[in-house]
């Protein structure tokens, strides 16, 4: 696992209009796969994922279980299960909501840092509640990198606020500027 | 970030540490987890150390090799899934319109649900199975591995603060009477009417020890599978390919499928979307 990279991101209240933002801004060539946990009542379809992949370049897909992690691939987490990384592939699980949700981005932040050590990076956006704020002092004691939207440009501030409480950011950013950050990042390491 | 070896210290005597536990459990009980997919394992056993006030691992290995009571709450903590009646409509919908035809045309069906957990889903294809009058002469049995959750599917009690969506969820799924007129609620809970029960039968059976026990029309396995990593997940879809009849119906959750699995090719499907599979070879 030398060197392997994964993006995580979390958000919730706003975070549809977020990822729209954060999506249309990542580059084609972005090398790492980003995986996404958006907080969404168990009824809904698969609507929220055919809406994200209009603005996606690289097309967005709900994994299955046991579906191997792929460089560049963008990846929701589908309803009614946590999503978990383990390495090389993802898992899920119907264990209980954590803080009433699942997904939980809790579970998606630590298992990635379980499996990904110092290879991660921890995005929280926008989100009403403290769903985040865990896994990304996880993320930040593994190693990894944590990135938080400014709480003052986020439609819901309060969870990157209770991100920036538990875990000390590496960068507190506004939401334009997450993606071209993350690209930065993507070639720094490609060179 | 940190480059170079992305496995802390700390990490890796985890690792040593859970291999050791299980290896423990499995010898000393009988109880194997080693092939559990290992994120959600995890998961629980962190969840067991906290509970348990041990602090490490290590100390939840000498607990639970020396208290029984703490495997007892140990093996609750691994097999407590959180599931609900008719969960995915859109899979009892389909199953309604194209596996009950199939099974109109056998004299007596037998249908494994493997993994039941507490039961909510057993309970739901029993009223399904009723309304399609096909109830009679059906067997379902429904197994777990765990006593404790076994016990619980076997009362059939639910709670009232739940209704409300499975009454929902009963409806997308097709249903076609009144939700409520299935069960009877007292307090905070419901019981479900004896006559569901007539035709299940709860056992014991432990997917990573056991072997087949009956031939079957339908296997049901839903989510269970999740837990278990590729090895694992191959014994047991071997398994099931034994346990079913030629053109017998395979249902698996909404985000597992058989792709990759070493009988993919010996199924067809009958509808990919909601998992529904027929064994044609």
């Amino acid at each position: 696992m030398e060197g392997e990279r994964v993006v995580v991101v979390g958000t919730s209240t706003g975070g549809l209009a977020a990822m729209q933002v954060l999506l249309k801004g990542l580059a084609k060539e972005f090398p790492w796969p980003l995986v996404v946990v958006q907080h969404r009542s168990k009824e809904q379809g698969s609507e929220l994922c055919k809406y994200l992949q209009r603005c996606c370049r690289q097309g967005v897909t709900e994994p299955e279980d046991k579906e191997p992690i792929v460089a560049g691939g963008v990846y929701l987490a589908p309803r009614d299960y946590h999503l978990l990384i383990e390495r090389g592939n993802f898992a899920l699980s119907t264990e209980a909501p954590v803080y009433f949700a699942r997904p939980s981005i809790d579970v998606l932040f630590e298992s990635a840092a379980d499996a990904y050590g110092g290879g991660v990076v921890g995005v929280v956006l926008t989100g009403a509640n403290g769903d985040g704020a865990r896994g990304l002092a996880r993320i930040k004691a593994a190693g990894g990198m944590a990135v938080v939207q400014d709480p003052l440009t986020a439609r819901a501030p309060e969870m990157p606020r209770a991100a920036l409480d538990a875990a000390a950011a590496d960068r507190i950013l506004p939401l334009e500027e997450i993606a071209p950050f993350l690209n930065r990042l993507g070639r720094a390491a490609a060179r | 970030m940190a480059e170079g070896p992305t496995q802390g210290a700390e990490e890796q005597l985890e690792e040593i540490e859970t291999g050791l536990l299980l290896e423990g459990v499995f010898r000393n009980y009988g109880a194997d987890f080693r092939n559990y997919a290992p994120a959600s394992l995890r998961r629980r056993i962190r969840e067991s150390v906290q509970r348990e006030g041990v602090g490490t691992i290590s100390g939840l290995q000498a607990k639970l090799l020396h208290d029984p009571a703490c495997l007892e709450r140990f093996l609750y903590t691994l097999s407590i899934n959180v599931t609900s009646m008719f969960r995915d409509p859109a899979f009892y919908l389909a199953f309604r319109t194209k596996v009950v035809p199939l099974l109109r045309t056998y004299p007596f069906v037998r249908i494994w649900h493997a993994g039941c957990s507490t039961g909510e889903e057993v309970y739901s294809m029993a009223i399904l199975l009723q309304e399609e009058g096909l109830y009679p002469r059906c067997r379902v049995y429904a197994t777990d591995m765990n006593p404790v959750v076994l016990r619980k599917a076997r009362e059939g009690i639910f709670p009232l603060a739940s209704m409300q969506e499975y009454t929902s969820n009963y409806m997308l799924a097709g249903g076609k009477a009144f939700f409520s007129d299935y069960y009877t609620a007292q307090y905070e809970h419901v019981i479900f009417k004896p006559s569901l029960k007539e035709n299940l039968v709860f056992s014991e059976h432990n997917l990573v020890t056991d072997g087949s026990f009956n031939e079957f029309h339908v296997i049901l396995c839903r989510n269970v599978m999740i837990y278990f990593n590729k090895t694992l997940q191959k014994r047991v879809h071997n398994l099931f390919y034994e346990s079913l009849v030629m053109f017998g119906v395979f249902g698996v959750g909404n985000k597992e499928s058989l792709r990759f699995t070493p009988r993919e090719a010996e199924y067809e499907e009958l509808d990919a979307g909601n998992r529904l599979y027929r064994k044609v070879r």
